[in-house]
């Protein structure tokens, strides 16, 4: 991410800290202060309703039941669940998916199986977006006003190949939401690098050999940039670190009509070459260390950050994945691990990811 | 009543008398005054409820229609040319889901080099994806079939392409009757599809399927098209019945019953045919021509038995397979396999290249004089060609690059300036 | 039947002079096609349309090259485009222009066809008094009527009526009567030289 984001016209609300989150009566009896609610690391008898997670609700909807194939430590099918369950809470239960050619697809219907509990299709790679607009389309014109769209896809089938019929469908106006789970380079078929791998990442497509710090500098789109250049009503990025934030995200889009995005990070342990148990450790770094600012824009404009808690080297990130490995082998790499920290340093700087009563 | 129409208008109006739910559309030459009629139909509440998407490329028309049709709604398009290819992964992806939807191809030439005028080389090349596909011979038979193909989507599941000649017939002033909403209405029932996108009964579409049942699956799909050619006529029959037309059956015969020489053709050539036909029974000749209307499903038997009499049989194909030959003809040849009845194949219309009666005529002679060229290009210019390939063996001039073939021929034809070769 | 070619360039309303006629012959209970032969749509290019008329449904659809009329409504086509290829030797012409036939250097055609058979009208001027822009076909039309006659010029008036909205449609018919009116004046002339000839 090295472009820098429109300037807001108003002050920007600041997503709320989790740590503010409203104490219920018996929470402040305690006198114990929480992180981490809305999940169940603490339980949700202590919240608010209004702050319990959706997950922790036993009528949730369970929109990709248990059953798929997806890796263990997934951060896709962790997200996927999250945000669906939340659109699904949103509207009702009354809502339809499209959903590109992936992982996410391929884990969740083995035929003759299927983990969906919600309708769902899922049509070509480059199409999710448009088939979504002719779910729209066919709902408006039978009257059925009351169902709700959502298309979904990885980052290569939404960034690369799908680019087209997303940008069609934001221009257009259509009452879709489009979630992109992005890993960063085409998991489904092997590790290829997309325009969404970041630099110096190893894939299949860009090895690290001499001469080749992995994928290269300069290249690559910033997916959240370019929905918000559409100035569509909503754009959001969010991380599986966050997930009460992410239905949130997802409840707040619900909430609106119009095309509305959200960006996804989603790490993924096989890809990535991370431990299957950190993957919400390494989302959260991604936030922490700035290289993946976590934001929202209302109408092409930045409208709202989450900040960083507390600012990390990049390093702390890059280590724990071995598509980076070659930066740290033998003598290293550091001048690349310094382009890298100065990317993070112009998102912090461009976003204002740094909270006011910032602890260093 | 009939009015004088421009095709494309009273197919747009026939379509609006479908009552599709969604039409989505991209322009290109020559389908544009179709789908404009359908907006302006849409826009002033004519045809109503539909919601007309201005999409962003053909891929997107068909995706759209794929959303809207596996929702439940009567999803049409159109198009020609390079964006029936450019749409070809969504086409298989249509048909491979069962979904029922209708578009118009104004059947155009594919490029390179660029064309926009008629041949049928973008349906040819779609021929294998599983639509079914219907040639109208005229503009009537154009606007009428969409009503028959409307039916037999949903009632087969299969999704329908009614091909017409681009400019020939779209841009072509003539008497023609668009089929009236009452008699569509009784003809046309309310979409029930076999499943939709519904959140009261949630289904997943589009799952994979492996090794173990993708062969199933696939003759299923065979299946499905080989049980429409006993649908076509029955559904021809009962739209004749109303309408009094007769339109969008397997074949078209005229004058073929005791006929030593058939000419086989889809399209408008049709009109054409019949003249020369009458012309060449006027002299004596006994002469006959049949239309292939149903050319995906291929009506091989019907095809036999209307050309088993015959001494020898011409098809006239405004397309072909490069490297090989005849398109139709190959499935003619397999039609009428055991039957000895020679078939010629004749390569004509080539991107618009007019099929006139003088060169219909030497061609029946020649033809029966048993001179045809296999694949015969009618009205070649060989010389050209053969200064062409000269050219490009010799190299240029000085020696360089012999430079592309479409300019040299132009520049030899008098069309562009000329300059140094 | 009857075989029309017309050739102008793209904005000349060549395409809808075809249609017009057509139209026309349908309002008489006569079969009509019209069809146009362009290239890439753009103003100034040379554009060719084509009408047929029959009592009989029509079935052809080749290009008309044989016609037995031909129209031309611009005359820098005239040795830049074959107008006249397939013309048939009773065959009509009428040529857009002030200018004369000789003067447009056409004087061969008198040798070919017959005075009758053979007119010019100012059409664009007509157009540019009753319409304010100079686009023939209308009045071309009007001219074709009273060269051939094939089909009455009430019909045409009737076709326009019905093909233009309200205030197009009364220049264009004023325009189609006034090249009527002085391409039959013409004519007479010529009919009255032939029979004092």
């Amino acid at each position: 991410m090295s472009a820098a984001p429109p300037p807001a016209s108003e002050p920007r609300r600041r997503i709320p800290d989790p740590r503010e989150a409203v104490a219920s009566p018996r929470q402040a009896a305690t006198g114990a202060r929480f992180y981490q609610t809305g999940t169940f690391a603490v339980g949700n008898r202590l919240l608010e309703a209004s702050e319990s997670s959706v997950q922790a609700d036993p009528e949730r909807a369970n929109a990709i039941t248990k059953g798929h194939r997806a890796c263990q430590g997934c951060g896709e099918a962790l997200g996927a669940r999250y945000a669906l369950d939340a659109a699904l809470r949103a509207t009702g239960g009354r809502l339809i998916a499209a959903n590109a050619t992936g992982c996410l697809e391929v884990f969740s219907t083995p035929f003759p199986e299927s983990s969906w509990r919600l309708p769902w299709i899922h049509s070509l790679f480059a199409n999710a977006p448009a088939v979504a607009t002719g779910i729209a389309a066919a709902l408006r014109a039978q009257g059925r006003t009351d169902i709700r769209v959502i298309g979904q896809g990885g980052d290569g089938g939404t960034v690369d190949i799908g680019l087209a019929c997303l940008s069609g469908m934001f221009e257009r106006g259509d009452d879709v939401l489009y979630v992109c789970y992005d890993n960063e380079a085409y998991m489904n078929t092997g590790v290829q690098r997309s325009a969404a791998t970041p630099p110096a990442a190893r894939t299949a497509t860009t090895e690290p050999l001499p001469g080749h710090p992995g994928n290269a500098f300069g290249q690559g789109k910033n997916m959240p940039l370019i929905a918000m250049a559409h100035e569509i009503p909503y754009v959001a990025t969010a991380t599986v670190a966050e997930l009460r934030d992410l239905e949130a995200k997802v409840e707040r889009a619900m909430a609106l009509h119009g095309p509305r995005y959200i960006h996804v990070l989603v790490p993924c342990p096989l890809g990535w070459g991370s431990a299957t148990a950190e993957t919400i450790a390494i989302a959260r770094l991604a936030k922490e260390t700035g290289l993946f600012p976590v934001f929202e824009a209302e109408d092409g404009r930045v409208s709202g950050v989450s900040p960083i808690r507390r600012l990390r080297p990049v390093e702390d990130y890059l280590r724990r994945q071995k598509r980076y490995a070659h930066l740290f082998a033998g003598a290293g790499q550091p001048e690349v691990v310094a382009r890298l920290q100065a990317l993070a340093d112009r998102n912090v700087e461009r976003f204002g990811l740094l909270a006011e009563e910032e602890e260093r | 009543m009939p009015s004088q129409l421009e095709g494309s208008l009273a197919v747009a109006r026939t379509v609006a008398r479908c009552r599709p739910e969604v039409v989505c559309a991209y322009p290109i030459t020559p389908q544009t005054h179709i789908v404009e009629a359908l907006s302006r139909m849409v826009a002033g509440g004519e045809l109503a409820p539909c919601e007309f998407v201005n999409v962003e490329s053909e891929f997107a028309a068909m995706s759209v229609a794929i959303g809207a049709s596996a929702t439940g709604a009567r999803a049409y398009t159109a198009t020609a040319s390079q964006g029936l290819l450019y749409m070809a992964e969504a086409l298989f992806n249509a048909s491979g889901l069962g979904l029922p939807i209708v578009m118009t191809v104004a059947n155009r030439a594919i490029g390179a080099p660029i064309n926009i005028w008629n041949d049928h080389s973008d349906a040819m090349a779609l021929r294998d994806c599983g639509w079914v596909q219907l040639y109208a011979s005229d503009n009537q038979e154009a606007a009428d079939m969409h009503v028959l193909a409307f039916r037999l989507a949903q009632e087969c599941s299969l999704p329908v392409m009614v091909c017409m000649d681009g400019f020939v017939l779209t841009h072509a002033f003539e008497p023609l009757e668009v089929a009236e909403q009452e008699l569509v209405d009784a003809y046309l029932p309310r979409f029930a599809p076999r499943q939709a996108l519904d959140p009261d009964e949630p289904v997943t579409i589009g799952a994979m399927v492996g090794p173990e049942a993708f062969t199933e699956v696939r003759y299923l799909a065979h299946a499905k098209q080989m049980d429409a050619l006993d649908a076509i006529p029955a559904l021809a029959d009962e739209l004749a019945d109303r309408c009094g037309r007769r339109s969008g059956e397997l074949l078209g015969a005229y004058r073929c019953a005791d006929a030593a020489t058939v000419i086989v053709a889809l399209g408008s050539v049709f009109g054409t045919l019949c003249e020369v036909v009458d012309e060449l029974r006027a002299a004596g000749r006994s002469a006959g021509a049949l239309a292939v209307k149903s050319f995906r499903p291929f009506p091989r038997e019907e095809l036999r038995a209307a050309l088993a009499g015959a001494s020898r049989v011409i098809v006239l194909e405004r397309a072909f397979s490069v490297g090989v030959g005849g398109i139709v003809s190959a499935d003619v040849h397999a039609a009428l396999a055991g039957l000895h009845v020679p078939v010629h194949t004749v390569i004509a219309g080539l991107g618009g290249r007019a099929i006139t009666r003088r060169s219909l005529h030497a061609l029946v002679e020649q033809a029966c004089a048993g001179t045809l060229a296999d694949p015969h290009f009618l009205d070649l210019d060989t010389a050209v060609v053969e200064r062409e390939l000269a050219r490009s063996r010799a190299g240029g001039r000085t020696g360089g690059r012999p430079g592309p073939h479409a300019e040299n021929i132009l520049r030899d034809l008098g069309i562009v300036a000329a300059g140094p070769v | 039947m009857f075989e029309l070619r017309i050739h102008g360039r793209g904005g000349q309303g060549v395409v809808t002079a075809a249609e017009l006629l057509s139209l026309a012959a349908f309002i008489e209970g006569v079969q009509a096609q019209a069809f146009p032969s362009f290239g890439s749509e753009r103003m100034g290019a040379p554009v060719t349309a084509f009408c047929r008329l029959d009592a009989r449904p029509i079935r052809l659809r080749e290009p008309i090259a044989e016609p037995d009329a031909v129209v031309v409504a611009d005359p820098t086509l005239l040795h830049h485009v074959n107008v006249f290829g397939g013309l048939r030797a009773d065959g009509y012409v009428l040529v857009n222009s002030s200018r004369t036939l000789e003067q447009l250097g056409l004087a061969e055609l008198h040798g070919r066809h017959a005075a009758q058979r053979l007119a010019t009208v100012p059409a664009s001027e007509i157009a540019r008094a009753w319409l304010g822009r100079p686009i023939p076909n209308s009045a071309l039309l009007g001219g074709l009527v009273a060269l051939t006659r094939v089909v009455k010029l009430d019909s045409l008036l009737a076709a326009i009526g019905e093909r233009f909205s309200a205030g197009a449609a009364e220049g264009n018919a004023n325009a189609a009567r006034e090249a009527h009116r002085r391409a039959a004046a013409a004519l007479g002339e010529a009919n009255r030289e032939a029979v004092d000839a």
